[in-house]
């Protein structure tokens, strides 16, 4: 098991560091800070200035010498709009994020499995169809309208639910909601047709007769083999959720990270940006690990596998 | 032998149609499709001036108002412009971004994964490790941070959702191709002295196309959805043009008294991507021989009728529980002679 684990940290560390690097290269090209900090007037020695203060006039390469150097006493760099701590800023609208998704994906999840169950038990039955066509236009449905069209009905019109702010279980529903359905809808798609698949396994049958309830056959047998594809597309999902939470954070005015890393690209707060990118893709690689865990409990095949 | 000659006759074209046909969901996807395509063609040299004409006497109008003339049937936004002409018009340029970022990450994604799973080894690795670095990263964010070094051109915009997409391709084709280099039609064509490439054109890739194929189909809708997301958040296509995305940003400010023009944008995306996940869902179960007869067998409660090439015994018994995919089990099972003993003959 910790060979394995030793293994997965390795090969996932490479994506991790080029993402870093990625980063930080295609930050300095968007521009120079001086013009958009420094007022036009400003003269060519303010600037040099400027950029001299922030290490913006070293090589590209040594600057990057410096933020890993950085980086290894954990210090993250300074924000340029507020001269506060980037870490700061950016452990400051984590919460908010991991919330926001963290409460998304287990609705999804949860969601997705009685529904995609359901639908799966009676193949072609009226309520599979339901499901299936729901599920599909959900998946198929941008995030951005859904939310403008929840603020429509029920904010504007209903006046049930506020438009934006953190305050309160109203003020979560929809921007949760707008973050459900994509993912929501892709879930159910997949626990259906795996759930079909399974269903039809020689094992159900022999289960089926050696007298095990209906109950224990779906949610013993069935689910738990439909449970390995379910995973893989909830992690790949929680990637995606990144994306959804930028766009949903911006309309409701959520200050999480997506908004925070949409504000630092347009203000050129690299800083910022790297902390938060970083950050990101620790959780992401964390996530991952968590999931490849997950399936070594699922399935003893793998567990053999990642033993060995 | 017979029963699969017959098979392969009704992936004829012929054949194809008539299968579409008989599904209703599909075919409506289909005309969906060629309406958007159509729109997409046409809209803009015909109603490319429409949609950019102001009309200050026809201001926010209402749907269904025709009092101003027809154009304005959907209704018209702040500056007094036809809806249907922008959505007509935008149909354009949302194809123009979303079918080549499909079809260049679909030729490269799918060449370099051949490759890479045909040859195993450290071009497989690398190429793996290359397309988990994409993945791993949040799409819309590369595209923000690369849409904000270079300008937010459609060239632009193509060239990120291409190579956003590529590693979904690459992941496919490296592992079918992977285990097909195995097979023994992969090691006859190598006795005979075949070269590399020439298994992987004329072995590998005929087997893998329908499925990336399929991908490409679905991905097709995710590229969609990403473009107008961009669009939204204002580093998508820029205003001059116009875009289903973006319509729905310049409507949200008029959303108290304008709805329709936020509204119809979004039916528009959604129409599209689900009238094409559909046709994928179709062309995924036409094209497989084992599912193909799911879409001839009549329905439930119809009555069954004699339909040429779908052995009736391949039809599942109604009413139980897991019935549609015991069935396509039990045929290849049959084809190939091993397995469980194939289900008995229903009445």
């Amino acid at each position: 098991m910790l060979t394995y684990l030793r293994r997965r940290i390795l090969s996932s560390a490479i994506p991790l560091l080029v993402v870093v690097l990625g980063v930080f290269f295609l930050a300095r090209l968007t521009g120079d800070p001086a013009n958009l900090y420094l007022p036009l007037s400003a003269t060519q020695k303010m600037r040099e200035a400027f950029s001299a203060q922030h290490g913006f006039d070293d090589p590209l390469l040594v600057q990057f010498g410096d933020y890993l150097a950085q980086l290894a006493h954990l210090d993250f760099g300074e924000s340029l709009r507020t001269a506060q701590p980037a870490a700061e800023a950016v452990l400051r609208a984590f919460p908010a994020t991991l919330q926001l998704a963290g409460v998304t994906l287990l609705l999804a999840v949860a969601g997705a499995v009685v529904v995609g169950s359901l639908a799966a038990y009676r193949p072609n039955s009226p309520a599979d169809r339901i499901a299936s066509f729901l599920s599909s236009t959900a998946a198929s449905t941008p995030d951005f309208w859904f939310a403008i069209m929840g603020v429509l009905v029920f904010a504007v019109t209903l006046d049930w639910l506020p438009t934006s702010g953190t305050v309160g279980s109203a003020a979560w529903v929809l921007p949760v909601a707008t973050l459900l359905i994509r993912p929501f809808g892709v879930l159910v798609q997949v626990v259906r047709g795996a759930m079909v698949t399974a269903l039809s396994e020689p094992y159900i049958k022999v289960a089926r007769s050696k007298g095990a309830g209906e109950r224990r056959v779906i949610f013993k047998h069935a689910l738990r083999n439909a449970g390995a594809p379910t995973l893989t597309v909830a992690g790949d999902l929680a990637v995606g959720l990144i994306n959804g939470a930028v766009v949903v954070e911006t309309i409701f005015g959520w200050p999480g990270i997506g908004k925070l890393m949409i504000d630092s690209i347009l203000q050129r707060d690299f800083a910022v940006l790297q902390a938060a990118v970083l950050l990101t893709a620790l959780t992401i690689f964390a996530l991952n690990l968590l999931i490849d865990v997950c399936y070594v409990l699922l399935d003893p095949r793998v567990r053999q596998g990642a033993m060995a | 032998m017979s029963t699969h000659e017959k098979e392969a006759g009704a992936t004829g074209r012929a054949g194809l149609l008539r299968l579409l046909a008989a599904d209703r969901m599909a075919t409506a996807a289909c005309a969906v499709l060629l309406l958007v395509g159509l729109c997409a063609v046409l809209g803009p040299p015909l109603l490319g001036d429409l949609a950019r004409e102001q009309n200050l006497r026809a201001v926010k109008l209402r749907p269904f108002s025709t009092g101003e003339g027809w154009e304005f049937v959907l209704g018209s936004d702040s500056l007094g412009r036809s809806v249907l002409a922008r959505l007509v018009v935008a149909a354009g340029t949302t194809l123009s971004v979303a079918v080549p970022a499909v079809v260049l990450s679909l030729l490269i994604g799918s060449v370099w994964g051949m490759w890479a799973g045909f040859h195993r080894g450290w071009r497989e690795n690398v190429s793996m490790r290359i397309a988990d670095v994409i993945l791993s990263f949040p799409s819309l964010l590369l595209a923000v941070v690369v849409l904000y070094v270079f300008d937010p051109s459609i060239a632009n915009l193509v060239a990120v959702l291409a190579i956003a997409r590529i590693p979904v391709y690459l992941r496919t084709a490296r592992a079918e191709s992977a285990e097909l280099r195995g097979r023994l039609f992969a090691d006859a064509a190598r006795t005979f002295g075949s070269g590399n490439w020439a298994i992987v054109r004329r072995h590998v890739a005929p087997i893998v196309l329908p499925t990336l194929l399929t991908v490409a189909a679905v991905d097709f809708c995710f590229v969609m959805l990403t473009e107008s997301s961009l669009s939204f958040l204002g580093i998508g296509i820029q205003p001059p043009d116009v875009s289903w995305g973006l319509m729905v940003a310049q409507g949200r400010a008029e959303l108290r008294n304008a709805w329709w023009t936020v509204v119809f944008p979004g039916l528009a995306i959604i129409v599209t991507t689900v009238a094409m996940t559909v046709l994928a869902n179709w062309a995924r179960i036409a094209g497989d021989p084992a599912q193909r007869w799911r879409l001839t067998t009549p329905k439930r409660g119809r009555t069954p009728r004699g339909r040429g090439s779908v052995p009736d015994s391949a039809a599942p018994p109604p009413g139980r529980p897991q019935p549609q995919q015991t069935g396509s089990r039990e045929r290849t099972a049959k084809g190939t002679s091993h397995g469980e003993a194939p289900r008995q003959e229903q009445p």
